[in-house]
């Protein structure tokens, strides 16, 4: 622990005399370091939402106290077409529930598994400091609820995940969510955020329920996934649930990529993110096409949309999109802005 | 947190042990009462034991299982019923918090009632610990160790270890995604290579040392705690990480308290064999 902040002040304090050195301007740097700011008042129940919608901002609220309350739970749903899967979730969504906070914020969180679960879950929060990111403390046998109280001391967009064992499987089930901790003063204004998560998943008939499909441990070891999704579902941003924007508006996207095994090269069709959040850390990457999200990781990327039309999300390692389903889409409406685009179906004379 | 808990019931089973000095075995936390005897008519099957590799612990360890008698399903409702009719300190309204949490016997209506839709030959669950190990001296037997459980695990139908049978695991996964097993009746699926029902299929068993991986330090099985059951440190210790159901079965194991009870928890009962 004490090495562990050790080391964070000396990161610290040296990336922040790289960045006074080699930019102009660090305005883009979070102030990290939650461990000293006091949280106050009593402690309420924070607003969790399920993909693609995100809680309000944090703004410019000081550290405060919170409950955050998860369920964990064994379902069937559907994976793709009309196909039944037995995911396994937090809050009954896959991806699981975003919670969001500020740094110096202290959040207690409550586990319940359900009682017809047929197994022990649990959560390991990568915004947590502290032994398994809360997973030993949060093991819940069927039917039992636990809890454990952290301090959010790094700000940044984080995954949490199941990690009770076999770890793959909980997480191939679909057993993922992110956790954003929004620096002091919050992150920017703008005009619409989503909240995306990719997970791969490997498939086989139940050998004992007619037409239900279910987790594949031999495809998953050798990491051949029959889906690689985004929010669980073939289609889940296709169709009427296509995201929607209006031309000028600023976007924000958390993404987050939950694996258990592939990563992900994220990218939006016809667009250029303004702004990378590289790796859901504090360092801020500009003009990028095609972001990596490792699993078990995340990203915030930013744009501003300025041509009416469909924009396609993928996991540019195309295969991925074209056959197993990591494709959704944004959908811009308003003028059309010839300055920028211009379509012709005439051939040139 | 575990540790310290498990240390406290360890403690607890000390005191009694101190108590009550003539009994040999672990005694059922019945120091106030008489534990009346239960006539019980499950046929008990005799394994033979032998050499057995555990799913987890170091990869040289073996463990031998000596023969022993094991029920060949697992105790009823109706069973536990006759149990607790004729030990009054075991119903639902008067058993000790120590004993059980507050799901004890959770869809009963009554002392002696058994919950409107349920099976009288499926599974008893909701049952603690505790309450089973008292059910087990109330017939004259014992809970199965974890080793015992395990070697009898190890069987499909047609051979005594199937564990690098491709399948083998698959199959049991399968059987434990499906909910609500426990409210079907018992014996109706096929026997394993020794005639024993229901190891899979129906409910998750207590054992007589289900959390012992947690509890124990001896140098032989100092290399792994229970930190090295999360995240993918589980695989570090396991002799077999591609058995999937057994990682299944020692998850839900190292979640147990002595005192739980839960929707698909149940038990069989075994004995020692005087057969060699």
């Amino acid at each position: 622990m004490k090495m562990k902040q050790l080391l964070f002040g000396m990161s610290v304090a040296l990336s922040a005399a790289l960045f006074s050195c080699t930019t102009q301007s660090n305005k883009e740097e979070w102030p990290a370091g939650g461990i000293n700011m006091e949280a106050t008042g009593e402690p309420e129940v924070a607003e969790v939402t399920g993909a693609p919608k995100v809680p309000a901002p944090v703004g410019n609220r000081g550290p405060k106290k919170w409950i955050v309350n998860l369920v964990t739970t064994e379902e069937e749903g559907i994976i793709a077409d009309t196909i039944p899967y037995t995911f396994w979730t937090f809050n009954h969504t896959v991806p699981g529930s975003f919670i969001r906070i500020r740094v110096g914020d202290e959040v207690t969180l409550n586990l319940k598994n359900e009682a017809n679960s047929v197994l022990p879950h649990n959560i390991d929060l990568h915004a947590v400091t502290g032994p398994g990111g809360g997973a030993a403390a949060t093991t819940s046998a069927p039917g039992k609820e636990t809890s454990f109280t952290f301090k959010a001391l790094n700000p940044g967009l984080y995954v949490y995940h199941c990690a009770a064992p076999p770890v793959p499987m909980h997480i191939g089930n679909g057993m993922y969510g992110l956790i954003l901790v929004e620096p002091e003063g919050g992150l920017k204004k703008v005009d619409k955020e989503f909240y995306i998560m990719q997970g791969d998943f490997y498939t086989k008939k139940s050998a004992i329920k007619e037409g239900l499909m279910e987790f594949d441990n031999d495809k998953a070891v050798a990491e051949q996934p029959d889906y690689v999704l985004f929010n669980g579902k073939k289609g889940s941003m296709l169709g009427a649930n296509m995201l929607e924007a209006k031309v000028g508006e600023t976007i924000r996207m958390f993404v987050g990529n939950g694996g258990p095994n592939l990563t992900s090269s994220f990218h939006v069709i016809g667009e250029i993110f303004d702004n990378v959040y590289l790796e859901g850390g504090t360092t801020v990457s500009h003009n990028i096409q095609t972001t990596m999200i490792p699993a078990g990781g995340a990203a915030i990327v930013e744009f501003k949309v300025e041509v009416p039309g469909e924009y396609v999300l993928v996991d540019h390692s195309l295969s991925r999109a074209f056959n197993k389903g990591a494709i959704g889409k944004l959908k811009v409406t308003g003028d059309a802005n010839p300055k920028v685009f211009k379509a012709s179906s005439l051939t040139k004379e | 947190m575990k540790k310290v808990s498990a240390v406290i019931v360890l403690g607890f089973l000390s005191l009694v042990c101190c108590n009550k000095p003539q009994e040999k075995s672990f005694p059922v936390a019945n120091e106030h009462h008489e534990l009346k005897k239960v006539n019980t008519s499950v046929k008990m099957v005799y394994i033979p034991g032998g050499a057995y590799k555990p799913f987890y612990g170091a990869d040289s360890a073996w463990v031998t299982v000596a023969p022993f008698l094991l029920d060949e399903r697992p105790v009823t409702n109706k069973e536990f019923l006759d149990f607790v009719t004729a030990n009054p300190s075991w119903r639902k309204s008067k058993i000790k918090s120590l004993f059980s949490d507050s799901t004890y016997l959770h869809d009963w209506p009554a002392d002696l009632e058994l919950p409107p839709n349920a099976n009288p030959n499926a599974p008893v669950c909701y049952v603690s610990w505790f309450a089973a190990k008292a059910f087990a001296n109330s017939v004259g037997k014992r809970l199965p160790t974890l080793d015992e459980w395990e070697f009898v695990a190890m069987a499909d139908s047609v051979s005594i270890n199937a564990r690098s049978k491709p399948g083998y695991s698959d199959y049991i996964i399968s059987l434990y995604l499906q909910k609500n097993r426990q409210f079907n009746p018992v014996k109706l699926s096929t026997p394993n290579y020794w005639g024993v029902y229901n190891m899979f299929d129906l409910i998750w068993e207590w054992t007589d040392d289900f959390n012992s991986i947690l509890t124990t330090s001896d140098s032989r099985v100092g290399e792994y705690d229970d930190k090295g059951l999360f995240c993918a440190g589980s695989a570090t210790s396991a002799t077999d990480i591609l058995n999937y159901a057994a990682f299944m079965r020692f998850a839900l194991r190292t979640t147990l308290r002595a005192n739980y009870t839960v929707a698909n928890l149940g038990f069989r009962c075994a004995k020692d064999s005087i057969m060699k």
